[in-house]
């Protein structure tokens, strides 16, 4: 037999294998040319600035180019004593440059998240600078104020020398790096950040309890009620997840305030003194309480759309088969609903993990989690580097789970309503 | 569920508490939103609910902070609501189109890199709004878009499309192909396929995605207090302005109007839900 006949031909002469072959890539094109505007919007849009979050976050070159003389001569300096009067003369022409753009309020910004002090020393120096004489630089700079005669200040500047830098990362878990090179911990009651990775962590754990404790027995309810009931409470779970969010806050900040009507009904069953009424908002309770109702249907959705398929008679069987509610309850229909319950805890806590709006408004000094600090210093201190570093250090929280949720739900089983 | 008979006692016992903890929750849950209600016809200036209220008096109910949502000088109300809109609508369009398309091609079973691509596209519901309100800051700040319509109506696009992704991929999921290929044997060409025979079939999908895009627009706060300057405030920034400085009773009277809105939208939703569920063969 010849060797064409093995090979299948189409009709236009051409093997099967080589068509199919060829079809196959024609309609993978296809496909992604229907994906790729969407893919590209976001990658431009969203990805990459996500990306560029990351360099910001790391990016120091801004004090590197106001100081690059200054930097030069500092390369020979040892860092143990004060800097001989090359550094000083450097710094002198470097400064004046700044003066004249008018640019020194940036860098007295810039060394003050490295060391506090720098922003009176800096302005004393531009007013003090007019008058300098040539030469001997060192002694003039160092009469102007004695935090300019303190190695301490030379060092701090000489720690902005590099391009890049990972000391925003440090300052998010509170570390700083110390004269001696060594990465340590600030004092302990200026442990601002850990405190609040800790209590970010610790209400989106209990925020994802509460919601699962009360989101399992509505969601087995609605699973086994017969439709006309089930559509008709379904609404109550579906009314909530489509109301504003700020609608739902502002609805708690009128039922928790200390006139409000859940003080006025503790109040009204003698449990607390109409005088000595409790504070449950503008603090963790706050957040809690507003947080749990406002994520719930988010739990409720998940676990009702997996029971929804579990079969009555599998309870039945059990409990023929010997079993108390209780055991076939706990060792049949349970583990049937692990699917949902992790697909409804993981989604909870990866957006309490993110909450804003609620603690900032319900949550008082004492409720607020993480974002809030991210928004402080993008709108208040304006040192967006900081708050791309936390970001970026909340967000890979995110992606560990967003991948764990990946790997046990499926990222294409998410169900909306 | 009504119990059989031979329940014994303490079961009985266990299935009224179980009830009880059920209603307890639904409770939780839709409450909070019926407080709002009649404290925004209060007539007087207190958020809780005077004495007159109590004994359903008449003169202690008004519309008053009605009017004063529509005609009072103090609350741009007014310019919040038509830019809210206008925003929502652009925003919502966006998402339908490039969403609906791009779940086209992902529910191709030849479209390479599934997994991956989806993650992409899903991810601005994933990560948490702050930082996506950051870095989309950053890009419109570089292109010139912050305190824009357009780059508000750009951000929420990107906060939208996974909606419509999902609801999308998911109709999909039960779509019969063989129809698309019957439809090109007969000689039509894939747009008008698309157009007279594929979407008629997902528009129950579409709409709904679109309905999450909506809403997500038009409840978005944390992105647009990024972006947004005085010309773009939106109904949301409004109440967070207000909810921070002062709980005024016009809030709710604007919190009322929402909670009927977002009433319609779902009874909107469920109905295109059941009859999506209906056209792809789920017996419920």
């Amino acid at each position: 037999m010849s060797s064409e006949t093995k090979q299948i031909l189409t009709t236009d002469g051409i093997p099967l294998e080589v068509s199919l072959k060829k079809a196959e890539k024609k309609n993978k094109i296809k496909a992604f040319l229907l994906v790729a505007p969407l893919l590209f919007f976001l990658i431009i849009t969203y990805v990459f600035p996500i990306g560029d979050m990351l360099f910001r976050s790391i990016d120091d070159k801004m004090v590197t180019q106001m100081l690059p003389k200054t930097f030069k001569a500092m390369e020979n300096w040892d860092g143990q004593e004060l800097p001989d009067e090359e550094v000083f003369a450097a710094f002198h022409e470097d400064f004046i440059k700044l003066v004249e753009d008018k640019r020194e309020g940036k860098l007295s910004t810039q060394l003050n998240y490295t060391k506090n002090g720098f922003k009176s020393i800096i302005k004393k120096l531009r007013r003090a600078s007019k008058k300098f004489e040539e030469g001997n630089y060192k002694e003039q700079i160092m009469s102007v104020h004695k935090r300019w005669a303190d190695v301490e200040y030379w060092r701090a500047i000489q720690r902005r020398a590099p391009e890049f830098t990972g000391q925003k990362y440090l300052k998010g878990m509170d570390m700083y790096v110390n004269q001696e090179g060594k990465i340590v911990s600030v004092e302990e009651d200026r442990r601002i950040h850990r405190v609040l990775w800790l209590r970010t962590l610790e209400i989106a754990f209990f925020v994802t309890v509460f919601c699962f404790l009360m989101a399992y027995p509505i969601a087995h309810l609605l699973a086994t009620l017969p439709m006309k009931y089930s559509n008709l409470l379904m609404i109550c779970v579906l009314l909530p997840f489509w109301t504003s969010l700020l609608v739902r806050t502002a609805s708690w900040m009128i039922l928790l305030q200390q006139q409000g009507i859940v003080n006025d009904f503790f109040v009204g069953i003698g449990l607390v003194a109409d005088d000595n009424r409790p504070e449950m908002m503008y603090n963790k309770t706050g957040s809690y309480v507003a947080m749990t109702q406002i994520l719930l249907p988010f739990m409720v959705l998940p676990l009702y759309s997996v029971m929804k398929t579990i079969s009555p008679s599998l309870m039945r069987a059990g409990k023929s088969l010997g079993g108390t509610p209780f055991v076939a309850f706990w060792k049949v229909y349970f583990p049937l609903t692990i699917p949902g319950i992790g697909a409804g805890c993981l989604l909870v806590f990866i957006l309490a993990i993110g909450y804003y709006i609620t603690p900032a408004l319900v949550g008082g000094a004492s409720g607020t989690l993480i974002s809030n600090q991210i928004a402080f210093h993008m709108k208040s201190t304006l040192d967006w580097s900081f708050a791309s570093a936390m970001g970026l250090m909340l967000l890979s929280g995110v992606l560990v789970i967003y991948w764990l949720y990946n790997k046990i739900v499926g990222i294409d089983n998410i169900k909306l309503g | 569920m009504a119990l059989p008979k031979y329940t014994e006692p303490h079961y009985r016992i266990w299935h009224y508490i179980y009830l009880t903890i059920c209603g307890a929750v639904f409770f939780f849950l839709i409450a909070p939103l019926f407080v709002i209600f009649p404290l925004s016809f209060n007539a007087e200036e207190f958020l809780s609910f005077s004495d007159g209220m109590k004994r359903l008096d008449p003169d202690a109910f008004s519309l008053r902070w009605y009017k004063d949502m529509i005609y009072g000088t103090k609350n741009p109300w007014g310019l919040a609501a038509k830019n809210s809109f206008i925003i929502a609508i652009f925003a919502t369009f966006g998402s339908v189109i490039l969403g609906t398309v791009a779940a086209l091609g992902l529910s191709s079973r030849h479209m390479p890199y599934k997994g991956l691509i989806m993650a992409v596209l899903i991810s601005p519901m994933i990560v948490p709004l702050i930082i996506s309100g950051v870095a989309i800051f950053f890009f419109m700040a570089k292109a010139g878009l912050a305190a824009t319509h357009t780059g508000i109506v750009l951000a929420h696009i990107i906060l939208g499309t996974p909606f419509v992704v999902i609801t999308v991929t998911a109709t999909l999921s039960g779509f019969d192909h063989s129809v698309t290929r019957a439809a090109a044997s007969l000689g039509s060409d894939p747009v008008n396929t698309f157009m007279k025979i594929t979407l008629p079939l997902i528009l129950p999908g579409v709409i709904s995605g679109g309905l999450f895009a909506f809403v997500t627009s038009f409840d978005e706060v944390v992105v647009v207090l990024f972006l947004a300057g005085l010309e773009n405030t939106t109904i949301p920034i409004q109440m967070w302005t207000g909810l921070r400085e002062q709980l005024s009773p016009t809030i709710l009277a604007v919190a009322t109007c929402l909670i009927i809105l977002s009433t319609l939208i779902l009874v909107t939703a469920e109905l295109l839900r059941r009859r999506s569920e209906r056209l792809r063969g789920i017996n419920r």
